[in-house]
């Protein structure tokens, strides 16, 4: 996938390698970099994901890193139907509006 | 070129600090452990009816108090008779950004302007990120937040995703990170490079800005009870909740009010831990940070943090992921809001210690926050079961198991709280003191007794006990 001059991406780089870390970290942290994730404008031509851009972000910053995607989607949503908690919530509205008797 | 490396970034901390935030903090240092906690609040900040103009100017503040009739009436169904206390709620998701986190921000991000800065930084995962992105724009300054949100697979905790969403609606830059404490060394970089303006949750003005939410509460309660409330119930996390409320209830006159900070038990979980960072459900609100910051306050992102919870605080509940998710679903069914679900953390204990006071005794739980997605108990209990943590139906106290078990109770007799002994905590803060080597002179008994809401004999006392115990630089 590729990207224009002025398209919306995220990029990612490696801001400390394991073993710049903190000392105060639990090994298994430790043993991993500390990734930084920003999204913000391509200043180049044109770039393929996966290549070692510059991007201009939202607060105006210039900022180095490989294109992980392009135009991002924000992809959290509300979540499956959880049937534990759909339970629960239909006891009290029973409680509520069919009287005291629960419980 | 500056060296960018983890040491030497820290290294330059306390200059890169007092660059950005525009507060002189060793003015305000004592001899021995002591610092003038008082002085630094009324220096660097604004009294209490600008504060309240400043808000009003952005709409922050004057949010409805409401009586959760429905579920005070459920509460005295399981209650013996003439308990069942009546439980208020402070409806803060009426903020701008939908948290009581704009009163925090608000005061940061206009003494920013005043100051002259371009810009603002926070580094935040939750409310606090959209609350100082949309105030830093009705000020007309660029904003960056900082996140800690992915695990070590990319996998971003959903609710920390929507915050970020968020704060790009606002027009912030999101800068978003793996898990690990360097969140502060990035940050300091960030401060350095762009001379903005630190809008830490921890400086005098943040803490200045919540105070209206306690005077609020006082002048509601007045109005619609007649009196001050018997129990303020606050979640606690890094502590500024539950100290800018106190301080405003203090100043409002409700000095015979309890304060009770609770949050979610999380115990078991390392907060630093990449494997442990995505089997939580609440981001914020719970134990591992409410502990160590009420034991060791002057951790943050500020030489001294504003934010020093055992001043106030009377008691502290700890409540379930499971009984939390639980009253999100009671909120919404039985008083039509749907809120949270980590501001209900202590509408979760409200209910429980509303059952074991009289019906004449008042309870106001003084947050919510907004919802949606990536917060919903929906949105969390689907990524923790996708993230292999058990959803069951059972009794919260005996089958609820952090990072392992989330049980939803079975009917809301279920719902408890567990108490965490303050003397304990105390000590606790003693110890921490202790292990960085400091010995104590004779004035620091004051500065003990103002820090642990104790008398100097009891500081003394606890001093005494601890120190048989500490093995110094440990």
């Amino acid at each position: 996938m590729s990207a224009i001059k002025g398209q919306w991406v995220q990029i990612h780089r490696i801001l400390l390698n394991p073993g710049e870390r903190a000392p105060s970290v639990p090994e298994d942290t430790g043993n991993l970099p500390l990734e930084l994730r920003v999204r913000g404008f391509l200043l180049e031509e044109k770039a393929e994901v996966g290549e070692l851009v510059t991007i201009e972000t939202a607060a105006g910053r210039k900022v180095h890193g490989k294109i992980e995607s392009v135009e991002p989607t924000h992809e959290h949503n509300f979540g499956d139907y959880i049937p534990e908690l759909a339970e629960a919530g239909m006891e009290l509205t029973r409680w509520l509006t069919g009287g005291d008797e629960d419980e | 070129m500056n060296d960018n490396s983890y040491n030497s970034v820290m290294s330059r901390r306390k200059e890169i600090m007092k660059a950005s935030v525009g507060v002189d903090y060793d003015r305000y240092e004592l001899d021995g452990i002591a610092f003038d906690y008082e002085a630094l609040m009324k220096d660097t900040s604004y009294p209490i009816e600008e504060i309240r103009k400043i808000q009003a100017e952005t709409g922050v503040g004057d949010t409805p108090l409401i009586e959760l009739k429905n579920i005070t009436r459920l509460v005295r169904s399981i209650s013996e008779p003439g308990k069942g206390a009546t439980i208020f709620l402070k409806d803060e998701a009426t903020n701008p950004s939908g948290s009581f986190k704009d009163r925090r921000a608000s005061i940061s991000v206009a003494r920013a302007r005043e100051l002259g800065y371009r810009g603002v930084i926070a580094a935040t995962s939750g409310n606090y990120g959209a609350a100082v992105a949309s105030q830093s724009m009705k000020r007309a300054l660029k904003c960056i937040i900082v996140q800690e949100c992915y695990d070590s697979k990319g996998r971003g905790q959903p609710e920390i995703l929507e915050k970020a969403r968020a704060c790009e609606a606002y027009g912030a830059e999101v800068a978003q990170l793996t898990v690990g404490p360097e969140l502060f060394y990035y940050f300091l970089l960030l401060l350095e490079e762009t001379g903005f303006f630190n809008a830490s949750l921890y400086t005098p003005y943040a803490i200045a800005g919540i105070e209206t939410l306690g005077y609020e509460i006082v002048e509601q309660s007045q109005s619609v009870i007649g009196k001050n409330p018997d129990y303020v119930l606050a979640t606690h996390a890094g502590g500024g909740n539950l100290t800018g409320t106190a301080r405003g209830l203090l100043k409002a006159g409700a000095d015979t009010t309890e304060i009770i900070g609770v949050s979610v038990d999380l115990s078991g979980l390392h907060m630093a831990s990449d494997s442990d960072f995505n089997r939580k459900s609440f981001t914020t609100g719970h134990t591992g940070f409410g502990i160590p910051f009420a034991v060791l306050p002057d951790r943050s992102d500020v030489p001294r943090n504003a934010a020093r919870a055992l001043r106030y605080m009377d008691r502290y509940l700890l409540v379930t992921q499971g009984e939390v998710f639980y009253v999100t679903e009671m909120l919404a069914r039985l008083e039509g809001l749907q809120r949270g679900p980590a501001g209900n953390t202590s509408l979760t204990a409200a209910i429980a210690l509303a059952k074991e006071l009289p019906e004449d005794k008042t309870i106001v739980v003084q947050e919510t926050e907004y919802t949606g997605a990536g917060k919903l108990p929906s949105a969390q209990l689907t990524f923790a079961r996708n993230n292999g943590i058990e959803i069951i139906r059972g009794d919260p106290i005996a089958k609820d198991s952090p990072g392992r078990t989330i049980s939803i109770p079975e009917g809301y007799s279920q719902i408890a709280y567990k108490e965490v002994n303050m003397t304990e905590l105390k000590k606790s803060y003693i110890k921490q003191l202790l292990k960085q080597g400091v010995t104590l002179i004779e004035s620091d008994y004051d500065y003990l007794s103002a820090e642990l809401k104790i008398s100097v004999a009891e500081a003394k006392q606890l001093v005494k006990e601890v120190s048989g115990n500490v093995d110094p630089e440990k």
